[in-house]
């Protein structure tokens, strides 16, 4: 009965048949193929793979989305670390501010695109008017650093309560007399912090990091709405440039990227997955 | 720790800001909008939602989110209940590599997968149905919650399964009756990431659909530049949108509370 495991799993795995498995299948034959709208496709071999490596519009996308990945990590992670460190342990203020942090995470993608259009209209958006004080003309349309910036403060404000929310879950696990131990030991705060807390933090930062470098990697409704990619291609991130080719039913070419897109993101994903089950494992034992 | 609670404030205040401003937005007449900047609505007026709330475009996109959300939500966790279990409890064969195999179905980018899903659901004759967009966001939805409800799960002592059949629990009786209500508020949590999840996606629901089943994401999208753009009447949508994810906080908080307070999420 050792594979019982199996028979609970085939909902899961049946379901998944449909709505990743077939689909997945789909786009490998798509990759291999030269497909022009109106005629039989005809199989190319790994083509498609060469002209989208050789494609420097492809690989902008790819560093320009690296860049901003990595950001969000580096941004998000340690803020939401230190929000989580703010909220109150115990009290009628708990559910208030896990509702409050919660609401954020429940407006839709393009929601958060139409906010960011709203904050940034030139002439009487809020965030020009303030750059405005100090002599700066702040324009999405325009400036590619703007634009970038834009959208990358937005998913810093869209995501990082869900960092802080996961940290507090796990801050809420670690139990009181690790602290009193600490503290008996004279640790200072940093020290507790680096020492205790940290460690103890692991499981859910893996969670918390895959989650996000996931998540950003897919970013597509945000840059599209504010500037549509641009200015030039200053936001055009992976998603947006595949689903362009699919758009223009460019699909040998949007076949073979999307690929060469997941198999970055689980590569990426295994070493975080990696690095962060390994490193610091003997502090906690 | 006051420190820690001004900086908390100042936080929250920050994160509001955005979403008071689309309100703010969404209460201001079009004219007042496009001519000068106001904290406050200097003309108050309602016009905005009294449109969306007598267009029938925008009452059936509501609607229609709502349907798929909820079937979504029910597929994600009728799947995910007994596989999150099985990777709980038992180390089968090829368990570890199927685990991770499910996790990269989260990181599969919904844009790979818009013109097969397309083209499968065409062939499913299921092409612009609620079924659809449930059954597309399975795909990073199943793999979450089989992710949070192992985590649960492997956090309720194993002895409590064996007990229970020693005292003679059918298995569907032990787990209805026993299980289910220990791991019910990582149900809740796991239900309010996949409801958060499926009910903000766009790429795969904007694709999916054309009249039948168009969600509330699509139609806030096609609103811009039709006539210009409505800023007041995209807030006061956008407004809208963020009411029932309101409300399903609002229900599971003290689930959602106390599947934080097991440390597990």
């Amino acid at each position: 009965m050792k594979n019982r495991g199996w028979l609970f799993v085939i909902p899961a795995l049946a379901v998944l048949a449909i709505s990743a498995f077939i689909p997945l299948m789909t786009v490998i034959n798509y990759s291999l193929h030269y497909i022009f709208a109106g005629s039989t496709p005809t199989f190319v071999g790994f083509e498609n793979y060469v002209e989208v490596l050789r494609d420097s519009a492809f690989l902008r996308a790819l560093v320009r989305q690296l860049v901003f990945s990595m950001g969000i990590l580096a941004v998000e992670v340690p803020l939401g670390i230190c929000i989580a460190l703010c909220l109150p342990k115990r009290g009628p203020g708990v559910a208030v501010c896990l509702v409050l942090l919660g609401i954020p995470l429940l407006i839709p993608f393009n929601v958060v695109g139409i906010i960011a259009r709203v904050l940034t209209q030139s002439a009487v958006g809020v965030i020009p008017e303030f750059f405005a004080l100090f002599n700066y003309s702040f324009n999405v349309a325009k400036d590619p650093v703007d634009a970038f910036m834009t959208i990358f403060l937005l998913d810093v404000w869209h995501w990082t309560p869900l960092v802080a929310l996961l940290c507090y879950a796990g801050l809420q696990a670690i139990p009181d007399a690790y602290y009193q131990a600490a503290r008996i030991d004279g640790a200072s705060a940093w020290k507790t912090f680096r020492y205790v807390t940290l460690p103890k933090l692991r499981s859910v930062l893996i969670i918390g990091v895959l989650l996000r470098f996931m998540d950003s990697f897919k970013i597509y409704a945000e840059p599209l709405l504010l500037t549509g990619g641009g200015p030039g291609d200053a936001t055009t991130f992976l998603s947006l440039h595949v689903a362009r080719k699919a758009e223009s039913y460019n699909l040998g070419y949007a076949g073979a990227s999307s690929f060469i897109y997941l198999f970055i993101v689980i590569v990426f994903s295994y070493i975080f997955f990696q690095l962060m089950t390994h490193i610091g494992k003997g502090e906690t034992k | 720790m006051r420190k820690r609670t001004v900086l908390l404030i100042i936080y929250l205040l920050v994160l509001f800001f955005p979403i008071y401003w689309m309100i703010n937005t969404s209460l201001k007449t079009d004219n007042e909008i496009l001519k000068e900047l106001t904290l406050i609505p200097k003309d108050l007026t309602f016009k905005n939602y009294a449109e969306i709330f007598t267009s029938e475009l925008w009452r059936s996109s509501f609607m229609n989110s709502i349907v798929y959300v909820c079937l979504n939500v029910i597929i994600s966790l009728v799947a995910a209940i007994p596989a999150a279990y099985a990777f709980s409890r038992w180390k089968f064969r090829g368990s570890h590599h199927l685990f991770f195999w499910l996790l990269t179905n989260r990181m599969a980018p919904a844009a790979v997968f818009m013109v097969p899903f397309t083209e499968l659901y065409y062939t499913l004759q299921i092409y612009d149905t609620h079924l659809a967009v449930a059954l597309a966001h399975c795909l990073f939805n199943i793999p979450l919650a089989i992710w949070i409800l192992e985590g649960f799960m492997s956090g309720i002592p194993r002895e409590i399964d064996e007990t229970a059949l020693i005292d003679g629990y059918s298995f569907p009786r032990f787990f209805a009756k026993i299980f289910f209500p220990l791991i019910a508020p990582g149900v809740g949590v796991a239900a309010f990431f996949c409801f958060t999840f499926s009910w903000i996606e766009l790429i795969l629901a904007k694709a999916l659909t054309v009249t039948n089943a168009k969600p509330v994401v699509v139609t806030l999208t096609v609103g811009i530049g039709a006539e210009g753009v409505r800023w007041g009447l995209l807030a006061a949508a956008g407004v809208l949108t963020m009411v029932p994810g309101a409300i399903v906080v609002y229900f599971v908080r003290n689930y959602i509370a106390r599947g934080f307070a097991l440390g597990r999420v």
